[in-house]
């Protein structure tokens, strides 16, 4: 009687184990490891949280199809676990917090955005989870301290201070000294632009560039015609903005407006606000920054270059016909820096994986990958592509490459 | 500071002509918007919080009506009646519910009714930047100095002609001595016959029509973004407050106020300051009518 009892408790915990051990055991089940993501699918930041997701969702296929990530002589498969946060920082932190805790994920891809990645990287750092993120690009994320966080994008203060670089290059090769360049900026008020700005700054400084107009737009102000009219007024060289595509919009539509001669104008996000199609006149010759360029020579195994990739991702995605945007490109290259962390570490073990993580060092068809100290790939510089008069976009890669002054025709 | 009021002064006083200009040009969009706060909040004693959203959506439909290639102007008299019968909507589902109850539940529910609007434009348009290009020609003045497109023009004339047509409405019809016999005693009018529930819905519809008019104008001067209606809300808001309700010239003459305190303020302190400097306005405007009112106050306690 006795005995039969404790059999059968015996029986119920062994299941119970089991049970627990699946629970924890998540990450890795038979020949798939599952790695989760807190995604903008709904709410404000929804486009780029399906350009993002695509991304990974094409890489993730492509390394399947491929024979998978091999792992102590055995291959296995990718799967990603997506939950929508619905745009809001508070969300993606609990669903992060659930990723982690009730589904037993171990390793994470990024969300979109500085903001949604400000919101996961404390709970992945508390978990000890490691997170490869691509879409935020914002300095403050790199100086927390975070370990187990790895960013394969250029931050944001590169996003608009090499302009100055191409510019000062341009100058010396015939119009003037580049202590003589002027520069009107316009930054909206938030993280992400300061960011771009302390960049600018750094590089006007070591030019001893003048900074004539030094405007921050507030983030609920879609009217800058009082900071491009005192643009008018003293007539610098050089007219950088950044403020998301509301602010690419708005300056656009302004520019346009108003009538700006500048020889150069450098404006964050107006591929996303589409300035090329809106506004043709203005956006013509303008210069635009970007993580990713078509033509990138970089090849590797898994998509090989950038326009095999480009080619390869819109047969699979017919819709993206008229342009990758780089948020798609930069998310399967997240997946891929997993892959080749898992094969290096040789093991699932998170620590392990964190030490592949961090000497990263692969050339993908996304550019170059090796993390700082700090995560963000120091690697990969940032590139830009300027606006020609018909709306296309033409690859600037050395200071040769661009118009200037642009070519006005309002 | 010092070197751009000197800019403004010596050395490019053209400057001042392309910020006067400007002034009026935004003043005169946030006229119509604060005109329909002014007269929701007079009649109903309802603080519509979606004002804004309404503005916003009234942009939305000429960015639609743009879309199948009817120009928003056109588009302008049917954009104002869909506006007007989807204020009689929500007034039946929502303010008839919220009229009779506290400040409080009118905030609540037209924050509420904020939210809401602000997520389906979203569901619909997506949440990216839209424009909506009135195709009119840019004329310039002062050797290509000052600027004015003359979409602007077009907007200035239809806000006059608006506005005038309103305050007509207002004095001559009928239904708009109605309207201003409830605004002033609610009560005393249904006393005397009038359907005041019938009232408070054309009222709140025809601020619905004139949001509509202006979020038409904006989306063919400024941007539209499914969450931003917040902006105009709070312009509205604080031309209103510092007008006081139910006065048409106060109202407009607060828009171009505001209009160019933005503007120099923008020129002169920097853009950062733009917003703070029409809240720095409504507050100027607050005290005074306090220290004004204290000199009154002098037996009513």
């Amino acid at each position: 009687m006795y005995n039969k009892y404790s059999v059968a408790l015996g029986a119920a915990l062994a299941v119970s184990v089991a049970g627990f051990a699946g629970g924890a055991m998540a990450k890795v089940e038979g020949d798939t490891i599952t790695i989760g993501s807190s995604l903008s699918l709904t709410g404000k930041y929804s486009t780029n949280g399906f350009h993002t997701q695509k991304g990974y969702d094409f890489a993730v296929k492509r390394i399947n199809d491929t024979g998978g990530v091999k792992v102590g002589g055995k291959s296995y498969k990718l799967k990603v676990v997506y939950y929508d946060d619905e745009s809001t920082p508070s969300r993606a932190s609990q669903l992060t917090e659930r990723l982690v805790k009730q589904d037993g994920v171990e390793f994470m891809l990024g969300p979109y955005s500085t903001t949604m990645t400000k919101a996961v990287a404390p709970v992945t750092e508390k978990y000890k989870v490691p997170m490869v993120e691509a879409e935020g690009a914002s300095r403050s994320l790199f100086t927390q301290g975070y370990k187990y966080m790895f960013a394969v994008l250029s931050t944001s203060e590169y996003y608009l201070a090499p302009v100055l670089d191409l510019v000062a290059q341009r100058a010396k090769a015939g119009w003037k000294a580049p202590s003589d360049l002027r520069i009107g900026m316009a930054f909206e008020n938030d993280g992400f632009s300061l960011d771009v700005r302390a960049g600018v700054l750094d590089v006007a400084k070591k030019y001893n560039m003048k900074i004539v107009i030094d405007d921050k737009l507030p983030a609920d102000l879609s009217d800058m015609s009082a900071t491009l009219t005192k643009f008018k007024a003293l007539k610098p060289d050089i007219l950088l903005v950044s403020g998301h595509s509301k602010g690419a919009a708005t300056a656009a539509r302004q520019i346009e407006e108003m009538k700006i001669q500048a020889p150069v104008i450098a404006i964050t996000h107006c591929e996303a606000a589409k300035v090329h199609v809106k506004f043709p006149k203005s956006a013509n010759g303008l210069l635009c920054p970007t993580q990713w360029l078509t033509n990138l020579p970089n090849s590797e195994p898994i998509f090989g270059d950038a326009p095999t990739y480009d080619k390869d991702f819109k047969a699979a995605y017919p819709e993206y016909n008229t342009g990758i945007p780089y948020q798609t490109a930069q998310a399967s290259a997240a997946v891929l820096v997993f892959k080749d962390a898992f094969e290096r570490a040789n093991s699932f073990d998170r620590d392990k994986v964190r030490d592949a993580l961090a000497a990263t060092d692969m050339n993908t068809f996304y550019g170059p990958i090796k993390f700082s100290e700090a995560g963000n790939n120091i690697a990969k510089p940032m590139f830009y592509r300027q606006i020609d008069a018909d709306g296309n976009y033409k690859n600037v890669v050395t200071f040769k490459d661009f118009d200037m002054p642009r070519k006005v025709a309002y | 500071m010092l070197d751009n009021l000197q800019l403004l002064f010596v050395y490019a006083p053209v400057m001042n002509v392309q910020m006067i200009l400007d002034g009026i040009f935004i003043g005169a969009v946030f006229a119509l918007a604060a005109y329909g706060l002014a007269l929701v909040w007079g009649v109903m004693n309802v603080k519509n919080l979606a004002q804004g959203d309404f503005v916003i959506m009234g942009g939305y439909l000429a960015f639609s009506a743009n879309n199948f290639g009817v120009h928003p102007v056109i588009a302008l008299p049917f954009i104002s009646v869909v506006m007007f019968f989807y204020g009689v909507l929500v007034y039946k589902l929502v303010i008839r519910r919220v009229i009779e109850n506290d400040m409080f539940v009118s905030l609540l529910a037209t924050f509420g009714l904020s939210l809401f609007m602000q997520q389906v434009m979203n569901l619909v348009y997506g949440p990216e930047v839209q424009t909506v290009d009135s195709h009119m020609h840019i004329m310039t003045m002062f050797d290509d100095f000052v600027t004015v497109p003359t979409i602007k023009i077009v907007s200035l004339a239809l806000a006059g002609v608006f506005a005038t047509g309103i305050v007509i409405f207002m004095t001559k019809s009928r239904t708009g001595q109605a309207i201003r016999a409830t605004a002033q005693d609610a009560r005393a009018a249904r006393v005397l016959g009038i359907d005041t529930d019938k009232i408070y819905m054309l009222t709140f519809a025809l601020n619905s029509a004139i949001c509509g008019i202006a979020g038409v104008l904006v989306s063919m001067i400024w941007v539209l973004q499914p969450f931003y209606g917040i902006v105009y809300s709070l312009r509205t808001f604080a031309i209103v407050t510092a007008a006081g309700l139910g006065n048409l010239p106060g109202v407009i003459g607060m828009s171009f106020v505001l209009g160019w305190v933005e503007q120099y303020a923008g020129i002169i302190a920097g853009a950062e300051w733009q917003v703070a400097a029409a809240v720095f306005v409504l507050i100027g405007v607050l005290s005074w009518r306090q220290i004004q009112l204290r000199r009154q106050r002098q037996v009513v306690r």
